[in-house]
């Protein structure tokens, strides 16, 4: 939910989309909660994660698995289940961001109660 | 110039629909709501009008395929009732979130259970928050007017919200009154065409409608709507001005009558609304200082209109044909309150009366002026005028 998102006065009303095919330009990326991290050495690029993920997010180049469009990847893990070499972990995003629960909350209370 | 009818007020509401000729009407049919189309569909059969009619196997159908030819570009008029609307209630937000300005004749009748094909307003009420206007109609001569007018109402560029136009089941949709109606080539240039702001079939401009809407754009969208909905208010009083230059008949967001210099005032919708200028004929004549306010617009609500037409009475009453079942008053009666809270000191007692179509009197509405005389004020729960102890 990025906060350069534009307002109300400037979106087309009634939620129509008007620019056919921008889903690309919407990323679904920070619904993740869990990261897909790929082991090179143990992949042997039969590309089932490929053919699996619902979301187009595993990247293919040359025929080879090439890593994760983390922009659309919205952590869903079904990569990693298929992968019958267990190449693919899912992490925390937590543990990658390192942002803890405990920074969230009001740390004082506003000055004018 | 115009041309006197005799007309049902559902005849009324399906007259204006035929010289509209609106390109899509999907139906079902609904007491007391199935006269209204069963004379439209005579209209199509007579050829006297282009409209498609789609004959659906359900009121759920019936709304989805007005979205439908809607979010296509069509102008569309669809009809309900009670349950019939409980069952559209999914595509009733639809339509107006989508921004579809649909028209919609809704012949109140109270929502089951227990059963009852009778007037009261529950059925409209209960989708009070859907997004749509609404307008209440006082006889069969409003429910005509009201039906072109709101054609007008939601098309508006600033508007594009769907109308339901609202008249009582059996009091108004099957009594025969004297309609006074534009012709046909005066409605037709009243109304203008249709222009859909992005019509689906436009396929040089490919649109999609519906799409999925999450944190990050559903309040915007919401926004946008409350916006429309306040925009709508001015909207309403132009067209309600232009269509008196047309017909002789203007209207605006409530009817004053013998409020100017009232002690006492009700407040009301729909044909009650009638029965207590009846009562208030007979009290002034007696020399009592009471007045109506005949809401006719309840979605926008009129709120600084209506604290400045209450303004010099002592007392108001709120008479309320739904109940809300909120312990404290009807959904009229919350929304006058609120509209008056620190803005004007009077009381406002609340009335729940005429639920399942029981008939309200003009002796009992004489009886609301006398409580409001005498002081007895209905304002921490509603009094159930005319039930049985
Ligand atoms: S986690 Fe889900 S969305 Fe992300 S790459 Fe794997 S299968 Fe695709
Ligand atoms: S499923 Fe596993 S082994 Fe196959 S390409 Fe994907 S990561 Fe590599």
């Amino acid at each position: 939910m990025g906060e350069k998102a534009p307002g109300w006065k400037e979106i087309p009303i009634g939620g129509v989309i008007v620019h056919p095919g921008n889903s690309f330009e919407y990323n679904t990326g920070d619904w993740r909660s869990e990261r897909p991290v790929l082991d090179k050495e143990k992949c042997i690029n039969c590309l089932q994660c490929w053919i699996f993920c619902p979301d187009g997010a595993v990247l293919v180049e040359d025929e080879k698995m090439a890593g994760y469009d983390y922009e659309h990847c919205k952590g869903c893990g079904i990569c990693a289940h298929v992968c019958p070499v267990n190449a693919i972990e899912m992490i925390p995003e937590d543990d990658i961001s390192g942002v803890s629960i405990d920074e969230f909350g009001i740390k004082e209370p506003p000055p004018e109660i | 110039m115009s041309k006197m009818h005799a007309l049902t007020g559902n005849e009324a509401a399906a007259y204006a629909m035929k010289q509209i000729d609106p390109d899509v009407v999907p139906a079902y049919p609904i007491t007391p709501q199935t006269e209204l189309m069963q004379t439209f569909a005579q209209y199509v059969a007579d050829g006297a009008v282009q409209t498609e009619m789609i004959l659906v196997e359900s009121e759920h159908s019936a709304m989805s395929a007005g979205v439908g030819a809607s979010a296509a570009g069509a102008r569309v008029m669809i009809a309900t009732s009670a349950n019939g609307l409980a069952l559209m209630w999914e595509i009733v937000y639809i339509t107006a979130s989508s921004r579809l300005p649909i028209v919609m004749a809704v012949v109140n009748r109270a929502l089951s259970g227990p059963i009852n094909i009778h007037c009261d307003h529950s059925d409209s009420m209960g989708c009070r928050d859907a997004g749509w206007i609404q307008i209440y109609s006082e006889n069969c001569q409003e429910v005509y007017d009201n039906m072109v007018q709101a054609l007008r109402i939601s098309e508006h560029k600033d508007v594009l919200l769907p109308v339901m136009s609202t008249h009582d089941g059996f009091i108004i949709s099957h009594t025969v009154e004297r309609v006074d109606a534009l012709k046909d080539e005066e409605v037709k240039k009243f109304v203008g065409e249709y222009k859909s702001l992005y019509p689906l079939l436009d396929v040089s401009k490919p649109v999609t409608y519906g799409p999925l809407d999450l944190q990050d754009y559903y309040f915007e969208h919401k926004k946008q709507q409350a916006e429309a909905m306040k925009i709508a208010k001015r909207v309403i009083l132009e067209v309600g001005e232009e269509y008196g230059k047309l017909s002789g008949r203007s209207y605006g967001l409530f009817d004053e009558y013998q409020t100017e210099d009232a002690e006492y005032i009700i407040i009301a919708l729909g044909s009650t609304a009638g029965t207590a200028k009846a009562a208030v004929d007979d009290m002034r004549a007696m020399g009592k200082k009471v007045g109506v306010i005949k809401l006719r617009v309840f979605r926008p609500f009129p709120a600084p209109e209506l604290v400045q037409a209450l303004s010099n009475a002592k007392a108001v009453a709120v008479l309320d044909r739904s109940e809300g079942f909120s312990g404290i008053g009807g959904p009229l009666f919350q929304e006058v309150r609120s509209a008056l809270y620190r803005k004007a000191d009077m009381p406002v007692s609340g009335y729940v009366y005429g639920l399942g179509g029981r008939d309200i009197t003009p002796e009992m509405i004489a009886g609301v002026f006398g409580d409001l005389k005498e002081g007895r004020i209905h304002e921490d729960e509603a009094f159930h005028l005319g039930v049985r102890e």
